[in-house]
């Protein structure tokens, strides 16, 4: 089970593929002006990510090694192609909205990277299971950084949540305020740099408190040996 | 070597079978709710600018593509036809607005047989959020300005925004961008005075998943 735990702790946080690895940049940037946006390339990059981690996993013996790179490379393809088709047949507003970030999604580093560094090591379940995990990293990130934008720059949240879950979230827009003049900046790539910028700045910062946080701990146990002792 | 070579040729072909077999069935599986959704997109898109009460014929197969310059660039441009009964009432043009502030601006203007405009849209532009982006309806009702306004080649002027002397609006600290749209209408409705007849006669030649 402990493994299972260290994967969700990698790909949530400490080995965080947005976050950490800095894989997949340009959709992240690109896309995050809105949480629905964010949203939607992030729960593809996932699909995609457990797709082509689990064949590999399952390939992983059949594989021999000088050709393993191409055949990744195949089955992200495929998967992306798939995941493509089936969100301009389902979520076509969406579709249209993300454009050419979905197919840029077998250019997302942290796919490959994944398939290389764990899935062809691994057994099934694991594998898969990281998928979910390092997606769902690099979702919470996409959303994140969409709220922020989106929020700064146009006050709202989840507009055009519709466009991902159809005409049930019609309403689900929620207006923090309403203001005429958007705040460009957060709209427009720069902040979505700024803005990663800060949300990298944030993680770093609770790391360091945790580290200090330990080492302190550590010193006063070794202070009770101390006293215990004489 | 030569083993080694055949069976790794073998594999990288055996597996660009299975997932070149895997697309084309996913491909195959979602063709016609593609098309579909393709189909109702460019419905509700033709709907906003003609009534559908006022025609009764397909409007998204009654389809012929032209050329021209007074739709702005070279490329080609769709025209849909309504008719009601087999009689012309409208025209729905796709044009495009080449001198916006950033980029091209792609339009659909609706008119009816008597030049009044029955709506117009933006499809697609990269104006600044914020100052030219008021040309979208989810942004600003700006564009609906045009709809009811009676086209007449003597009164041009009038095609114009407020600043060169016509009727609409600009928007504050962008002119750039309503002055593209309103020029690009007009063009579009000068060019179908000169050719409505033209128009709806020409065969419908375009598919629609296109």
């Amino acid at each position: 089970m402990s493994e299972y735990k260290t994967l969700a702790a990698d790909g949530m946080w400490k080995n965080n593929p947005a976050l950490v690895q800095l894989l997949g940049l340009c959709p992240l940037l690109a896309v995050t002006a809105t949480v629905i946006n964010g949203l939607g390339l992030g729960l593809a990059t996932m699909a995609v990510l457990i797709g082509s981690n689990v064949t590999v996993s399952l390939v992983r013996n059949i594989v021999r090694n000088e050709i393993r790179i191409p055949i990744f490379v195949m089955v992200i393809a495929s998967f992306v192609t798939i995941i493509q088709l089936l969100m301009n047949a389902f979520t076509y507003e969406l579709y249209l909205a993300l454009g050419i970030f979905i197919p840029l999604i077998v250019t997302n580093c942290a796919i490959i990277g994944r398939a290389e560094a764990f899935a062809s090591k691994n057994k099934v379940l694991p594998a898969a299971f990281d998928g979910v995990m390092m997606g769902l990293g690099f979702t919470v990130v996409l959303v994140l950084l969409g709220g922020m934008r989106e929020l700064l720059g146009a006050g709202t949240l989840l507009s055009g949540a519709d466009r991902l879950f159809g005409p049930v979230a019609n309403n689900w827009t929620v207006t923090v305020f309403a203001t005429e003049h958007p705040f460009l900046l957060a709209i427009l790539p720069p902040g979505a740099f700024i803005g990663m910028g800060l949300l990298i700045a944030a993680k770093n910062a609770i790391d360091q408190r945790l580290a200090a946080r330990q080492t302190k701990q550590k010193k006063q146990v070794t202070r009770i040996r101390v006293t215990a002792e004489s | 070597m030569f083993k080694t070579l055949a069976t790794n040729g073998g594999m990288l072909g055996t597996f660009a079978v299975i997932t070149t077999a895997l697309i084309s069935l996913t491909f195959i599986g979602t063709e016609d709710r593609i098309a579909q959704q393709q189909r109702a997109r460019l419905l509700s898109v033709l709907n906003e600018v003609v009534p559908a009460s006022i025609y009764d014929n397909k409007l998204y197969a009654d389809c012929t593509v032209i050329t021209a310059d007074a739709l702005g660039t070279e490329k080609a441009h769709r025209v849909y036809r309504a008719r009601n009964d087999e009689t012309p009432v409208a025209l729905v043009l796709q044009t495009t607005a080449p001198n916006g502030y950033s980029g091209n601006i792609e339009l659909v203007v609706g008119v009816d047989t008597s030049m009044t405009v029955l709506g117009v849209r933006t499809l697609t532009h990269q104006e600044t959020p914020g100052l030219g982006d008021k040309i979208e309806l989810a942004v600003s009702d700006w564009i609906r300005t045009f709809s009811g306004k009676t086209f007449d080649p003597e009164q041009q002027q009038a095609w114009q925004v407020k600043k060169d002397g016509g009727q609409f609006d600009q928007f504050t600290g962008a002119t750039i961008t309503p002055r593209a749209v309103v020029g690009a209408v007009r063009r579009t409705l000068d060019y179908v005075i000169e050719n409505q007849t033209a128009l709806f006669a020409q065969p419908a030649n375009c598919s629609v998943s296109q």
